[in-house]
Parts: C-alpha cells; structure tokens; sequence
C-alpha cells in the first residue's frame, strides 16, 4: 500500500469514529432543545388556555381535540392533588398524514370557580425519525467531504511535500552500477529528506566507486600477468629449441608450456571479459550475423573434422545487427567451439537461423545442464583441462551488452539460442 | 638488418634479444625514452620493437616523436596492455604492427620478417631452403622448379615454418596463425596433425630437402635433410 493511501485510510478510521461520537452528541442535544423549545410552547398554551376559560367558560366541556388543541376534563381534587405538569409524547391520528403521528402533550391541572379541571395541550412534534434520518444525510455528506478533502489534501500538499522523497525512490529504481553514474538528486528544504539524499548519495557513490574498483582490479591484475607469462613462455621456448634435450625434457617442457598457455588463455578471457563490462568495445557496425556463422563454422571445420563431427546449417533468415564486429565473432565463436568441444563423437551440430534467432544444438553424453550456473564465470561440466570455464560467460556477457537474450534449453540435445528479436528481455 | 628493442622489462628483452640473434640480425637494445633516441640518433634502424609501458613517457610518446622525425616505419608495438586503444592509436601514429604480449618467438620473427618484406629489405619475395622455394605474393611453393599443390592451409602452414626455418614453432602460434586467432581456446590441436601430415606427404612425394619435424608436444620446426 502507498504512502498516500496509507494515510488516507487512518485519516478515514479516525473521522468515521470522531463523526459518529459527534453526531451521537450533537443528535441528542438537537432532540433536547427541540423538546424544551416545544415544553415551552405549551407551557404558554396552558397559560392562555385557562385565562381564556376564565373568560369562556363554555371551552371548560370541550372534551375532545377535533379542532382544537387543547381537552378540559372536570375532575375532582383527589385525583389531581398529586398531579403536576407533566410532558410527555404520545400518538395522535392525523389527518393529513392519515397515520399516527407523533405529537407532544402536556397534561396539568387547574382550579376555576373552585371546580378543579384537567387540561392536556398538545403541540405537533417534529418527526424523530426524520431528523436522524436529516441528521445522518448532513453527516454522511460531511464524513464524504472530508475524506474527498483529506484526499485531494494528500494529493495536493502531501505529494508536493513528498515529492523529494519519491523523486528519489523513482531515480532509485532506474539506478543502474554499470552505467556508473551516480544520480542527481532534487534539491529540498525539508531537513530529513537532505539528510536522506546526502546519505544515499554517499552510499551509492561508494558501491560505484568499489564496483569501479574491482572492475579496475581484474583489468590491472590481468595485464599485469601477462608479462611474466610472456617471458616464462618465451624463455621455455627458447629452452625447447636447444638441441641437447632429451625427448623425457622436451615432455616435461611441453607440459609445462601447455600449462602456461592455459594460464595465458584463462588470463586472456578474464581481461576480454572485464573489457566488456568496462565497455571498452565501441565501434559497431551493422553485421550479417549468418555471413559470420559460416565463416567461423568454416574455420573449426577442421578442427569438427578432427572429431568427426559434422555441423549442418539451415539458414532461413537474414539477420542483421548493429555491433562491434569482434564480439559479435566471440560470441558465436564461443557457442560453436563449446557445442564442438561438447558434442559426442560421430555425431551432427545443427545450426539453424530463422526467426531472428540463432539456434545451436548439439547432442553429448552428459543429460540437462544446470541453468543457473550455466553461465557463470568457472563452471565446467567436466574438468577438460583445457577449458577456461569462461567462454559462456563471455557469450552471455556479450549477448547482455547488445540486449540479446542468450537461452538454454534441453531437450535431448542441447539448444543455445541467441534470440534477435527486438523486444526479446535479457533474463 | 638492425632491430631496436625498447623494452623496460629486462627479462623480456633478452628473450626477444636471444631469439632475433639467432636470425643474425644486430639487435640493440634500450629501456626507456631517453637511451631508446640516444639509439636512434646515432643509428638507423630497420625494425623497432617498440614497448608501450615504459617509466617516465611512454612508448606512444616515443612513437609520436618518431613520427615526426619520419622514422616510424617498420615499429612494432609490443605490449602487455592488448588494448584496443593503444592498438589504433599506435597504428594511427604510424607503427607498421601491434603484437600483444604475451606472444610466442614464431610469432614474433615472422612479424618482423613481415616488416622487412614489406619494406623491401631483403630485396625479394621468395624464400628459398635448399630445393624448396617459396613465392609468397603469389602464394606458391615450388621444389627443384616443379608446383607444389597445397591448399590454403598446409600454405600457411609451410610458410610460417619457413619463416622460422630450423626453429621451434609452438603449435598454438602455428594455429593461431592458419585458423586465427579465436582457435587459440580449443581443446587441443591434434586437429593440425592431418594438415602437418598432408604436407609432409608432398614435400616428400616432391623430394624435396626438406622436412616438418615434429617436437614432441610442443610444435613443429622444418629443418634440411
């Protein structure tokens, strides 16, 4: 739930618990002024009602309200000694209404020419039901207005007070540390949200600037590395070319040899890679991506042969892509020696280009690869002692720089799939 | 011929100053910008084999002043940063090649032999050991006058083992060379054993004086008879 609403929905609690005390209070006050300003009222009627039968003494037998207000019984001094004025509401038949209404009566009684009488005076009283019925309208329309306020108060103030806070959520989300830089942050008065980006800029400028610095680390120690292996491999070289070695030395130098090869290729793509995180691949060109399959299938043709592994391509599709040309050569060079180094014996690579995608699948011995580690830097499925445990890296490093999506599926053979397609996302 | 080698790295030097001697050419050597134009003022030099990460200004610096000087031809960048921006900026500045260390010394003598051809040091295009002749513009080879038939391949193959005639050449530098670069991460290159075989078969159908030795796990030397 969003901020917002958040205080939206405590604002709305609080109002509907303070609005129903309220209008509880403010009801009953209502109900008892309306009933003291009506006591009033006949209390003044009983007054003029006696000092008119003073006057009329024919009223003193009107027994029943028909068209009056008022009844007079007679009565003896018995039954109203103990009678005081006396308010209460009662129902009376009306007319107009054609139903019982209720209506307020004030029974007292009073002495004239020392005959003792009974006077009910009655007032039309306002409907009960009505006015809670008015009463709840009046506060439903205010409970609305208030939180349609509280909302629009939000959205107004709260949001422009709050908009430091999201601007930074926003640029947040959109952060990215490959692209290495920091963010602008909006400027505020308010005092948290200063402290708040003062401290995410920090934060942010640390983690980019370590990020920098392994990137920068790999690429140093890479570079450094390569010239003691330059010389160990020349002078063992130049070791090797001298004639008085026995064939047992000559092994033992070409073992040796081999090894520092490896480390040379394993040093070679930890650097490639770091390249292609540190962007340093810039100039691109629109390439024909079938045109470069065949040429590096042509190339490994020997190499397939030696194993006696054919690779068949179908392609279907023209593809064209706009990117450095020696990754986009890495890339499907990676792919195709690892489907070859990979595949059984004796057996087909089929390579297929059509719907914008790169299909290659081989069959090997070894059943469904792991997906999650697929990828990533060192894994080998076996310990080929050859194998930097890179190259996939390096493809999915490259795929990733061009938006590419670079897939793995298995399905009795194994499927690389470079997809071309425009919107394909990057998993 | 006469190489300069401006190298900081003084084990690297004298591998390089090792190998090159056994070419017979005069090597002379310097390690930063000051002793490489105390070399250059007094001499000319056929190929510079030129470091880029030397102390205090760096061999592009050094390129730059030799560009002025109108001496940059024949300069081979060596170094150990493979980077793709002192690669143009080097080959911008008028060096003739860039070869990343770390490199193999085949690798190495026939760029230099490449830059010696290309400025028409050694007078002509042809290599010639015993009755085996090379025409490298034409890319044919001959034995006693008679075509040998090679494909691109065993071609390549036998011109690089002929650049460096009675030397050692590691067989990953001999694939880099004929497949390029990117077989380098193969699992093995057994695979350059039928093309070696090929060869050998027609260089010896030919009878021709010379033969592809093969050095037990390390490469092949093509040597006399």
């Amino acid at each position: 739930m969003k901020l917002l609403n958040y205080t939206t929905k405590y604002f709305a609690a609080i109002l509907l618990f303070a609005l129903l005390i309220f209008t509880l209070i403010f009801y009953f006050q209502m109900l008892d002024e309306i009933y003291d300003s009506l006591d009033d009222g006949l209390e003044n009627q009983k007054i003029l009602v006696i000092n008119r039968a003073k006057k009329d003494p024919t009223i003193l037998h009107k027994t029943s309200f028909e068209d009056g207000y008022y009844t007079i019984h007679p009565t003896t001094y018995s039954e109203i000694r103990n009678v005081k004025d006396s308010y209460r509401d009662t129902l009376m038949y009306m007319l107009n209404e054609k139903d019982y209404e209720p209506v307020r009566l004030l029974e007292t009684a009073f002495r004239q020419d020392d005959n003792y009488y009974k006077l009910k005076v009655i007032t039309s009283m306002v409907e009960e039901d009505d006015l809670i019925e008015d009463l709840l309208y009046s506060i439903l329309w205010l409970y609305i207005g208030l939180i349609v306020g509280v909302l629009l108060l939000n959205n107004w103030v709260l949001k422009r007070l709050w908009r430091p806070f999201y601007s930074l959520l926003n640029k947040l989300k959109n952060f990215n540390i490959e692209k290495e830089q920091s963010i602008d942050f909006e400027k505020t008065n308010i005092e948290e949200f200063q402290l708040l980006n003062l401290q995410v800029k920090k934060l942010l400028q640390k983690s980019i600037d370590s990020f920098k610095a392994q990137k920068q680390f790999i690429e140093n120690a890479s570079h450094e590395l390569q010239t003691p292996l330059a010389i160990s491999i020349n002078k063992l070289e130049l070791l090797a070319e001298k004639e008085e070695l026995s064939p047992k030395n000559i092994a033992l130098l070409a073992s040796v040899l081999e090894n520092l090869e490896r480390m040379t290729r394993l040093n070679q793509a930890l650097l490639l890679l770091s390249k292609i995180d540190n962007k340093q691949f810039v100039e691109e060109e629109n390439l024909n991506i079938p045109e470069i399959i065949n040429q590096i299938v042509y190339d490994f043709s020997d190499f397939a042969k030696h194993r006696n592994i054919k690779i068949s391509i179908s392609s279907q599709d023209a593809i064209q892509k706009f990117m450095n040309k020696d990754l986009a050569v890495i890339l499907f060079t990676n792919l195709i020696k690892n489907a070859i180094v990979h595949a059984s014996l004796n057996s087909i690579i089929k390579i297929k280009i059509h719907k914008q995608k790169v299909i290659i699948e081989n069959e090997s011995e070894t059943g469904k690869l792991d997906h999650q580690k697929l990828f990533s830097r060192f894994y080998k499925v076996n310990t080929r002692k050859n194998s930097t445990g890179l190259g996939l890296s390096i493809a999915k490093a490259i795929a990733d720089k061009y938006g590419l999506a670079l897939t793995y599926t298995y399905d009795r053979h194994h499927l690389f799939i470079v997809d071309f397609t425009k919107n394909s996302q990057v998993t | 011929m006469k190489v300069l080698i401006i190298e900081d790295e003084e084990e690297m030097l004298q591998n390089m100053k090792q190998t090159l001697e056994k070419e017979d050419y005069l090597i002379e050597t310097a390690t930063d910008y000051d002793s490489a134009f105390l070399k250059i003022g007094v001499y000319d030099y056929d190929c510079i084999l030129l470091d880029i990460s030397l102390p205090g200004k760096s061999g592009l610096e050094i390129l730059k002043e030799l560009k002025k000087r109108g001496i940059s031809d024949g300069v081979i960048i060596v170094s150990a940063k493979n980077s793709l921006d002192d690669k143009l900026e080097g080959l911008h500045l008028g060096a003739d090649d860039y070869l990343p260390k770390p490199f193999h010394m085949a690798e190495l003598n026939a760029r230099i032999k490449a830059i010696f051809r290309r400025r028409n040091l050694q007078g002509d295009t042809f290599i010639e050991i015993e009755n085996l002749k090379i025409d490298i513009e034409n890319r044919i080879a001959f034995v006693e006058g008679e075509e040998l038939l090679l494909n691109r391949k065993e071609f390549d193959i036998l011109f690089y083992l002929a650049s460096n005639k009675n030397r050692l050449v590691n067989k990953t530098a001999l694939a880099e060379y004929v497949w390029g670069d990117h077989i380098d991460q193969t699992d093995s290159f057994d695979f350059i054993y039928s093309q070696i075989k090929n060869l050998r078969k027609k260089l010896k159908d030919h009878q021709a004086q010379v033969e592809v030795k093969a050095i037990y796990g390390i490469g092949y030397k093509l040597v006399s008879l």
